[in-house]
């Protein structure tokens, strides 16, 4: 086990990419994210690796695609107004099929919106971060150490599947400061680059020359694209969906939620474990895959669900599809940058439990 | 029979898209011999752009990355950080580098990135069908210009070369033609130089070819290499608007 540190989550995500064997940050400040960028800017020159201020969010995506070209473990981060602007970028990583990681400390909008915490870019990165038909992994922290954990898997799961990989927290999971274990184990940064054929790092003369590029004119080659990348989805969606049950065993009532809407949750779900209420929570920790089977399982042994989102209820349709409709599935969500308390969770569970 | 000509080892064996009287193939051969002379090919990777050289990947027998419209320079820092000793190089046109991807370009020279930028100013968007570049002269009739490009409502043409010059970074910069023989012969020599640069670690190297366009210009290939010299070229002169390397040899030589 590695050493425990006092971290911002935000901080974890940058220490946890450099044991990664990431040496290559590019990124642009947005506030509630900027730390990231800080501590890249900080640490990387210290170990040989590269922090770049990039001109635009839009140059910052577009440098981790010429770095993931070459094979390294290459990271970009930003915040929702961000984000929108490297939707481009994360469409042509997409069709190129690299990997990269993409960190999204969600704030309010839509537009400037605010700096305050939200989940509301859940439908944009989980239905469609760009043109054309193409998903991103997504996984969804709930403590610093998930965010510690999940950018290894964000790294691990984007090179198995050849896809960028997002680690979508709330602006809460960014801020919030937490002892953390950080993997001791420091991957080698060349390592990385190893297995991976389809990288142009020059052709030293002794292969044909390798091309990065999304671009196929004929519409039968693009269709064979386009399938092939599905089913690399099916097999994901089948073995990679995560996800914590909690207290499920004997629950009535299914709370789903996600990030810092989780954790209120579990306070909550504790207070009405004390009236008696029997509930318990499903907490996806993947978003894209969605854990469709855990909600199946519950949807067969509780009487609704209750969504708990900063958002206006886009997790909830998951959980409706999920789940067939066979269930009813409420919702108690705040909005604009505001989280609902232990007390609102714990009168939309008894609302629930009536 | 001795060899007198032949085509450069790093273009592959693809046959060119491109329309007849087009300059691009010229381009490409210049950017290639350059690379041969050089000894790159195996630690080259260039980035193609979004426009009528979309498809460069296809014909540089090197590495290549197809980059999204306008984004080469950034995607090309990406690689650079990534293997800072591969040479790596962009080819852009007109509206790729100096419209949507204006930022990305001004960004990279100032940073002085080891990197070098073939740009390609035709004055239209070629690709698309002849509308509007940034470069498109005053007075240019084209697609979306269909009264001739007017000031007033539709802006000055943009001088890359001279924008470029107002930077401290860039270590190269230079203009040149390839409608005659005498043009082609010294582009060949700016092209070598900018790779060269990148080989010798001096920094941001760019040079803009004047180039034609005749099947959207609606000119022959000859008339076309004619309205290079009579229109082109006076808005766009030819010549070295920043040379480190000569700054210092002067500088030396006080």
């Amino acid at each position: 086990m590695g050493e425990k540190a006092l971290m911002k989550g935000n901080e974890a995500i940058a220490e946890a990419a450099i044991r990664c064997g990431c040496r290559h940050y590019f990124g642009y400040p947005i506030t509630p994210q900027t730390e990231i960028a800080a501590y890249m800017a900080k640490r990387m020159p210290k170990i040989g690796g590269t922090f770049l201020q990039a001109e635009s969010e839009i140059a910052a995506i577009n440098m981790v695609y010429g770095c993931a070209s070459t094979g390294r473990r290459a990271m970009t981060s930003s915040s929702s107004p961000g984000i929108s602007l490297k939707a481009e970028g994360m469409s042509y990583l997409a069709g190129a099929d690299l990997p990269a990681l993409i960190v999204n400390v969600q704030r309010g909008g839509p537009g400037l919106g605010g700096i305050q915490p939200s989940q509301s870019d859940y439908f944009f990165m989980t239905r469609g971060p760009g043109h054309g038909d193409f998903h991103i992994i997504v996984l969804a922290p709930a403590t610093v150490q998930e965010m510690a954990d999940l950018t290894r898997l964000a790294f691990e799961l984007g090179e198995k599947y050849r896809m960028p990989a997002m680690l979508l927290a709330d602006g809460t999971m960014g801020q919030m400061m937490e002892p953390v274990v950080l993997p001791e184990d420091e991957t080698d940064p060349a390592e990385v680059m190893k297995g991976k054929p389809w990288a142009t790092t020059g052709t030293e003369m002794n292969r044909p020359h390798n091309i990065i590029n999304s671009l196929y004119l004929k519409p039968d080659e693009l269709e064979k694209t386009n399938l092939s990348r599905f089913e690399r989805y099916a097999q994901l969606e089948k073995e990679e969906a995560r996800w914590e049950d909690y207290l499920m065993d004997d629950a009535e009532i299914c709370v789903v939620s996600t990030g810092i809407t989780a954790r209120v949750s579990k306070n909550a779900i504790a207070e009405c474990r004390k009236r008696g209420i029997k509930v318990g929570m499903v907490r996806p920790i993947t978003l894209y895959p969605f854990p469709k089977d855990a909600l199946a399982k519950a949807a067969a042994k509780v009487k609704s669900f209750l969504t708990v989102e900063l958002n206006m209820g886009q997790m909830r349709e998951d959980v409706l599809l999920a789940t067939g409709c066979t269930r009813p599935v409420a919702m108690c969500n705040r909005v604009g940058g505001m989280i609902p308390s232990t007390d609102e969770v714990v009168a939309a569970i008894e609302k629930e439990a009536k | 029979m001795a060899v007198v000509f032949q085509k450069p080892k790093s273009l592959t064996d693809a046959v060119l898209h491109y329309c007849p009287g087009c300059t691009h193939g010229i381009v490409h051969r210049l950017v290639a011999e350059a690379i041969d002379d050089l000894g790159i090919e195996g630690r080259t990777i260039g980035i193609a752009p979004v426009g009528c050289s979309v498809m460069a990947y296809d014909y540089f027998a090197c590495d290549m990355i197809e980059a999204s419209h306008g984004r080469a320079p950034a995607v090309a820092t990406g690689v650079k950080r990534s293997l800072p000793d591969r040479i790596v190089f962009t080819y852009q046109g007109d509206g790729d580098l100096a419209s949507i991807g204006l930022c990305e370009t001004v960004s990279c020279a100032c940073r002085g990135e080891n990197v070098t930028v073939i740009f390609i100013n035709n004055a239209i968007y070629g690709m698309t069908g002849g509308q509007m570049a940034p470069t498109s002269l005053i007075g240019q009739v084209t697609q979306t210009s269909p009264y001739g490009r007017d000031p007033a409502t539709q802006g000055m043409p943009i001088r890359i070369c001279e924008l470029l010059a107002a930077l401290d970074a860039p270590a190269y910069l230079e203009r040149v033609a390839v409608n005659s023989v005498a043009h082609v012969r010294q582009a060949k020599k700016a092209i070598r130089k900018a790779f060269a640069n990148q080989v010798e670690g001096k920094g941001f190297s760019l040079v803009e070819v004047v180039s034609t366009c005749p099947t959207n210009w609606g000119l022959t290939p000859e008339k076309a290499c004619q309205w290079v010299d009579e229109k082109m070229i006076p808005f766009y002169p030819l010549g070295v608007y920043r040379d480190k390397d000569a700054e210092a040899a002067k500088e030396a030589a006080k």
